[in-house]
């Protein structure tokens, strides 16, 4: 039997203490987001914004069950994940802002995330690029003979890439330490699930390639905690990959650029009022207050948007930089 | 000095770097068992175990993609593609990965790798194993591009692109790999990336050859020489990205003529690229219009004869020249 959350009632002690950290984590991303989502309306964002409001259980519930020496690696919905692996919501908003200050020093943008020191190994813009780098990082891993794992995100329109059967089939064959997590969020952009995928249980996609495949419940931060936990660990102890199917459901458009003519309204609302992660897993916990948690969330996006305003852009003369190591063979 | 063929020299360098530093290990298809499609890997699975020297499943984007993940995280890998046609499926990897992440990601990480791929036609391979894509990496920023000619630019330039920060393109050719030349006995023989070697001095003509070129040019210019009185300045650039323009640019304001020989295509290649280079900086200089000879504007035909005049021999490098003075 599956323990689904670390703690339910104020008995367990650190068991609450942690689901209440993820519950406010998750609302620290929802709001994030939405705030992201009003600054782009304001032409505060430029480019492509991809919002994560909906999936916050797969982000929270994945990164927990991960330690701090593990290796993250997401997609171009990345701001979520930055944010819970604890890079300072400051330097995302200033990302998104095109900001010097940002993460990437206003270079990547909202597709394009990172954080070496806390080893988020980006968001990318390429759906299915991130694939093959999580293997070379899971190898590096192997090869410095550590006990580091790799959690690769990517999306449903990802597994259809070649470069999931690529990857899967190196990572089997050379056993290599990474838990490949699709977030199935049932839409491909604009196409839905069992229009673009010919065996939709994705976490079954991998069987062909000698990895075996879990499922659980994206919306459940309990669930998804659980089931990633149970497959870090093992492809921890025995170095060797699993797939994990996070079924979950974006409440917001693809992109900021999305009439959402593809899906019927009353699906989304429905998904929004049963399946919502913050609001049932804030309804299973004792003494919590949602809108105290909104209002502390609020306040760090407050703070958050004030730095991106004032950061100052990269300067003109600093494009060139990072295009290469300067000081070898190359002239700066 | 020892006389070595190019794949040799090309091996030594692999054993020596290797041997010099733990975190470099190479990975690519029939590179281990099978000694490397060309033998450039011969015997370094068995020197180095299955750890450094490690055979693929044919799955080239990928493979460039697990060689960018493990540069990304402390190692310094080397990434075999059979052929540089290959690495067409390489591309995602190569320019929107290799190449864009240390800039993407502000300088927070370093890509140290080579990918290296031999090219060029003469082998009746037809319209899918036989092309010349430099012109394709050159055009792409974020990365270093060698197209070495000699054994000991082989060698020399191998072992400055694997200590090297950034990513590296690194284009050997196929029919280079059995021409024998003076290498310098030196662990540590490194030759820079962005130094132009000049082949041979003359005063009519600057003759600029990319890659196998560079040889194919040299022997035109004998040819040059002998038959026609002509004294030609040959070359060789070795490294695309960083270039060596001024070394080209000095020899053309002294001889005030150029003609740029490449295996590629003609449009966009590497030659459209350096003649408006040079007219930018020695527009004053120049006598005649910069010439270009190249590769025949189309798919590499299998037939023999085809294929024979679809790239570039000593004769059209000869009338180029001639039609210049």
């Amino acid at each position: 039997m599956r323990v689904a959350y670390p703690g339910t009632t104020s008995g367990m002690g650190d068991g609450l203490d942690a689901a209440r950290e993820w519950l406010k984590t998750m609302v620290l991303i929802r709001r994030f987001e939405e705030r992201a989502g009003q600054m782009y309306a304001k032409n505060k964002v430029g480019g492509f914004l991809h919002l994560a409001i909906g999936e916050e259980a797969t982000i929270v519930g994945a990164v927990r069950a991960m330690r701090d020496e593990d290796y993250l690696i997401s997609t171009y919905r990345s701001h979520g994940h930055a944010l819970a692996r604890g890079t300072d919501p400051k330097h995302v908003m200033a990302e998104l802002f095109g900001k010097a200050t940002g993460v990437s020093g206003g270079r990547g943008g909202s597709m394009h995330m990172f954080d070496a020191e806390r080893r988020f190994m980006g968001g990318y813009g390429i759906v299915g690029g991130n694939l093959p780098l999580a293997a070379g990082i899971a190898l590096s891993s192997d090869y410095r003979e550590t006990e580091e794992v790799t959690v690769c995100v990517f999306g449903d329109g990802a597994a259809n890439q070649g470069t999931f059967g690529e990857t899967l089939n190196i990572a089997a064959l050379w056993k290599l330490p990474v838990v490949f997590m699709v977030t199935n969020n049932q839409f491909g952009m604009g196409t839905a699930l069992e229009r673009h995928a010919a065996q939709p249980d994705l976490h079954k996609r991998g069987e062909g390639f000698g990895v075996p495949g879990l499922k659980c419940d994206g919306m459940d931060i309990g669930d998804t905690y659980e089931v990633l936990s149970e497959a870090i660990e093992k492809v921890r102890s025995e170095r060797t990959p699993l797939l994990v199917e996070a079924v979950t459901y974006r409440f917001a458009g693809h992109s900021m650029a999305d009439p959402e003519e593809y899906r019927e309204k009353d699906d989304v609302k429905k998904w929004r009022e049963q399946h919502d992660p913050i609001k049932n897993f804030a309804a299973k916990l004792d003494d919590v207050d949602l809108d105290a948690l909104d209002e502390e969330a609020a306040k760090t996006i407050d703070a958050a948007v004030e730095f991106a305003e004032e950061s100052d852009f990269p300067t003109p003369e600093s494009i060139y930089e990072h295009v290469y190591v300067t000081g070898g063979q190359v002239r700066g | 000095m020892a006389e070595l063929r190019y794949r040799e020299a090309l091996n030594q360098a692999l054993r020596e770097e290797m041997e010099r530093d733990e975190r470099v290990f190479i990975i690519g298809e029939d590179i281990g068992v099978f000694q490397g499609a060309f033998k450039v890997t011969q015997g370094l699975l068995e020197e180095f175990g299955g750890k450094r020297v490690r055979d693929t499943p044919i799955s080239e984007n990928t493979i460039v993609g697990v060689g960018v993940g493990a540069a990304m995280t402390g190692l310094r890998p080397i990434v075999e593609l059979m052929t540089v046609n290959f690495s067409l499926l390489a591309m995602d990897q190569i320019v929107n990965h290799m190449a864009a992440i240390p800039y993407m990601f502000n300088g927070q990480v370093q890509v140290p790798m080579v990918v290296r791929m031999p090219q060029g036609a003469g082998h009746q391979l037809g319209p899918t194993h036989s092309h010349c894509l430099e012109a394709i990496y050159l055009h792409v920023p974020g990365m270093l591009v060698a197209v070495p000619s000699t054994p000991a630019d082989a060698k020399g330039l191998l072992k400055a692109a694997i200590r090297d920060d950034n990513p590296v393109v690194f284009i050997e050719h196929e029919s280079l790999y059995g021409a024998k030349g003076e290498v310098p006995d030196d662990d540590d023989l490194i030759v820079d990336f962005g130094q132009a070697a000049v082949r041979r001095e003359g005063e009519d003509v600057t003759i600029v050859g990319i890659s196998r070129m560079a040889v194919t040019a040299q022997k035109a210019a004998e040819e040059l020489a002998s038959e026609h009185d002509i004294s030609a300045e040959v070359i060789d650039p070795r490294t695309l990205r960083p270039l060596d323009l001024d070394t080209i640019v000095e020899s053309v304001r002294k001889t005030n003529r150029a003609v740029i020989v490449e295996e590629g295509w003609p449009h966009g290649g590497v030659g459209a690229n350096l003649a408006a280079l040079i007219q930018e900086h020695a527009f004053d200089y120049l006598d005649a219009p910069i010439k270009r000879v190249t590769g025949a504007d189309l798919p590499m035909p299998y037939s023999k004869p085809l294929e024979q005049i679809a790239f570039p021999h000593e004769p059209q490098i000869v009338e180029a020249v001639k039609a210049l003075l």
